[in-house]
């Protein structure tokens, strides 16, 4: 089939099978589908269309369809994509087991791994959290301490992990753990997928500035993590890490990207617009005007950079920049966002479930610069490793 | 679009990369500005340039250019910012050559076009007449007269003119609307007056008093003579982005290399996070510029209905970060970089000036809220 065709069929199928509300912007985490074993639906509609995107292998449309993808090549991918961007179709389903494990273990898991993990994540049926952070081990991730010691066919697995999102509401984790406590700081940790439904396991929510609650500390008492789930060898987690690493640091950064509130529909919702459909405020209107600037240059640079990639000259580093521009820009975009609605953006709950989400979301934002690497690190990073600077 | 550069594209940069190396470094300029030339480039580079074929890049193939786009043109000057060439590219080879492309009647492209490409001629482009760029603010007027028109008003700052063999000036015709004319440098009523700039270019002002042109001084062979000119100007704007990128990267190349060598207490300054997170910054700054310099030669030559909200975005980019290139430059290099004796100072320099001309930074900016419709 030509790409035209493909485009042709694809438009198609979704006009006849995206419900009418799953085609509307979403205003709030809250609206977004994550899946999982206690997952509920907030409509009749956003359990249907996860199960026509499943059908098709279109919530991971990339992956092998043995693993529960669509088989798509990057070309069929991003007309997908762009299809599904044209009639404002919501993504069916967003995980970390998406985002995060499926890429890590498509790269480096075991056919078997794959076949038992990367199907229910593809259906939408386990939702995974990430378990690297700790009390003593952020920017310096590899001097984390949670142990593991070999027992027979399984880890006991020992420690406390911090900042693990959604872990409360997630069935299973993976989690990178010291094995090898003689080895090197950076040899000496696993790489190891945890069934969280044991009495091992357990969460504590911690509140954040937004009121809400989406992150938790995850203790292990004595936990069990089979040998069959430890992806790669023993001692190579920090290579998988790092690698699973750079694609959250890509959906971070994509997530900052398109779509969401704006500070032009923030000014028309709060009436801030003159007569004449002018932005009243003229240096607001400045400041918006330099926004849309580095918003299409950041998204014409993330296609600039993935055309790049293709032909060979790689992300690589890079990828630090690009997680710091669009961390960044995401957080001027809250931040004139709050501006153009004024005394509106500062509802914080009302009838509505929307109500308070700009300032919420306006808060959360502030964590894309310290999630998956902080801006500092990154700059690090671009300095050490793009731009060869000395010391260490 | 793509943003890779074919390999046409690919070998025209690099041999401009080694010409320009070899016959317009750094030093040239200086030398220019010491010898207090008086027009501000030089001739032979120039016909040099026209050897290599890059005066008729925008010309097509029947009045003997090259006709290669914008990208090419973008290409050029992005080289020519990295050695801070000084050349009537831009305003001959560029904006006239476009202009005369699109609203040039056929006995105006066949009088003017082969003696671009072939270097003969060196056409200014006058369009501001006060301090910041804004073409809709023209006063300049052209009276009928006759069959032909009566030329009067003022251009401040434009580029080359002192070495100009002509002029396309906007005007201001009855009927209110804007419209080209070709105008000799030496008619009766034209007068001229050198501006040494802090970049080391000898712009001039010009008076026209009462000039008296024939009926096919104007450049008439376009339907709306109103858009040729915007998106001649938008042109200009995209390849002068170029410039200032590479003023841009040049100026990062050379502060970075710097900041390995220079050691203070015991180790190379480059090893300072203040400084490293200096750098990654512009970095990745950069990276924007880059991204929208290509989008905006590209919208030009494949879709350019898309082009005058690229070419505004690159413009406003470009000015931004080659201004930032220069004036981080300048920070990390520490009291050297103030000293002429280093060229970090004339990169920030030219960087100012390449982003005054056809709008800077937030001209740009007005001119992407306008085109976004807020
Ligand atoms: C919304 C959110 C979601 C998250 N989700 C998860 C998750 O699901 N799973 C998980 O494991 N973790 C998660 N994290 C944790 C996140 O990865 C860490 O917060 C992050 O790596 C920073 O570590 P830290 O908080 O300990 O800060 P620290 O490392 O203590 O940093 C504090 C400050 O010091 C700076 N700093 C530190 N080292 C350097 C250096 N070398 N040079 C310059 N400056 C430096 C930092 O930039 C920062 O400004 C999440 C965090 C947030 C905010």
């Amino acid at each position: 089939m030509s790409l035209e065709e493909f485009r042709a069929e694809t438009r198609a199928w979704l006009e006849a099978n995206c419900p009418d509300s799953m085609r509307t912007p979403i205003s709030g985490e809250g609206d977004i589908c994550w899946g999982g074993r206690d997952w509920k639906f907030k409509s009749e509609d956003q359990r249907l269309w996860l199960e026509r995107m499943v059908s098709k292998g279109w919530t991971v449309p990339a992956w092998p369809t043995e693993y529960g993808g669509g088989g798509l090549s990057k070309d069929e991918a991003f007309v997908l994509k762009e299809e599904m961007k044209r009639i404002g179709a919501r993504s069916p389903l967003d995980s970390f087991g998406i985002w995060m494990l499926g890429p890590a273990l498509l790269k480096f898991g075991t056919h078997e791994q794959k076949l038992e993990h990367l199907p229910p994540i593809a259906r939408g049926e386990i939702r995974w959290c990430q378990g690297y952070s700790e009390p003593g081990a952020g920017s310096d991730l590899a001097s984390l301490r949670t142990k593991g010691v070999l027992d027979g066919d399984h880890y006991t697995v020992n420690g406390q992990k911090v900042w693990t999102s959604y872990a409360d509401k997630s069935d299973w984790i993976f989690a990178l753990v010291r094995t090898e406590p003689d080895a090197p700081k950076h040899e000496g940790i696993s790489f190891l997928l945890i069934d969280m439904a044991q009495d091992g396991v357990s969460t504590k929510p911690i509140k954040l500035i937004s009121g809400k609650s989406p992150f938790c500390e995850t203790f292990f008492d004595d936990a069990k993590a089979l040998v069959k789930n430890r992806v790669g060898d023993a001692g190579q987690g920090w290579t998988i890490a790092k690698y699973l690493l750079s694609h959250e640091r890509a959906s971070i950064v994509s997530e900052g990207a398109f779509g969401g509130l704006n500070p032009i529909t923030a000014a028309k919702a709060s009436g801030e617009m003159d007569e004449d459909g002018k932005l009243a405020d003229p240096i607001l209107r400045g400041e918006v005007a330099k926004l849309t600037i580095d918003g299409l240059a950041f998204e014409a640079t993330m296609r600039r950079v993935k055309e790049e990639a293709d032909h060979g000259e790689g992300v690589g580093a890079r990828a630090s920049a690009l997680k710091y521009l669009g961390t960044e820009l995401n957080k001027r975009r809250h931040e004139l966002n709050m501006s153009a609605l004024g005394s509106d953006g500062l509802l914080w709950e009302g009838d509505a479930e929307s109500d308070g989400d700009p300032a919420r979301n306006w808060l959360r934002a502030r964590a894309n610069s310290i999630e998956g690497g902080t801006s500092e690190i990154q700059l690090n990073i671009v300095a050490k490793r793009v731009l060869e600077l000395p010391g260490g | 679009m793509t943003f890779i550069l074919n390999d046409e594209e690919q070998m025209l940069r690099d041999s401009a990369k080694s010409f320009l190396k070899q016959t317009s470094p750094v030093s040239a300029l200086r030398k220019l500005r010491d010898d207090k030339d008086p027009v501000g480039y030089s001739a032979s580079v120039w016909s040099s340039m026209a050897e290599m074929g890059w005066c008729g890049v925008l010309v097509e193939e029947d009045h003997g250019g090259v006709d290669l786009g914008y990208t090419a043109a973008g290409l050029l000057l992005q080289e020519m910012g990295r050695t801070l060439c000084a050349s009537p590219f831009l305003p001959t080879a560029v904006l006239s050559a476009s202009a005369l492309r699109l609203a040039g009647s056929d006995a105006q492209k066949s009088a003017w076009l082969p003696k671009i490409a072939s270097g003969e001629a060196v056409i200014a482009f006058a369009v501001d007449e006060k301090a910041r760029h804004n073409p809709e603010r023209i006063d300049t007027k052209a009276i009928k007269d006759g069959n032909g028109f009566r030329l009067s008003g003022e251009k401040r700052f434009v580029s080359c003119a002192m070495g100009a063999d002509a002029f396309i000036v906007a005007a201001r015709t009855e009927d209110g609307r804007i419209n080209l004319f070709l105008v000799d440098a030496d008619a009766a009523g034209v007068e001229r007056t050198a501006r040494r700039t802090l970049d080391s270019h000898v712009p001039a002002d010009i008076r026209f008093d009462d000039v008296k042109l024939d009926g096919d001084a104007l450049l008439n062979g376009a339907e709306d003579s109103e858009t040729a000119y915007r998106h001649v100007l938008d042109a200009g704007r995209a390849c002068l982005a170029a410039e200032s990128l590479g003023v841009a990267e040049e100026a990062f190349d050379l502060t970075v290399d710097y900041i390995k060598e220079r050691e203070q207490f015991g180790q190379p300054i480059g090893s300072f996070q203040g400084l490293q997170h200096r750098a990654a910054h512009l970095y990745s700054e950069m990276e924007l510029a880059r991204t929208l310099v290509m989008k905006a030669l590209r919208a030009l030559d494949e879709t350019p209905s898309q082009a005058p909200l690229w070419c505004a975005a690159a413009k406003a980019k470009a000015t931004e970060v080659s201004r930032l290139a220069g004036s981080e430059g300048i920070q990390m290099y520490g009291g050297v970089g103030m000293t002429d004796e280093y060229d970090i100072g004339l990169y920030y320099k030219r960087a100012q000036a390449a982003g005054e001309f056809l709008g800077d930074d937030s001209w740009g900016a007005g001119q992407v809220a306008r085109l976004s419709g807020y």
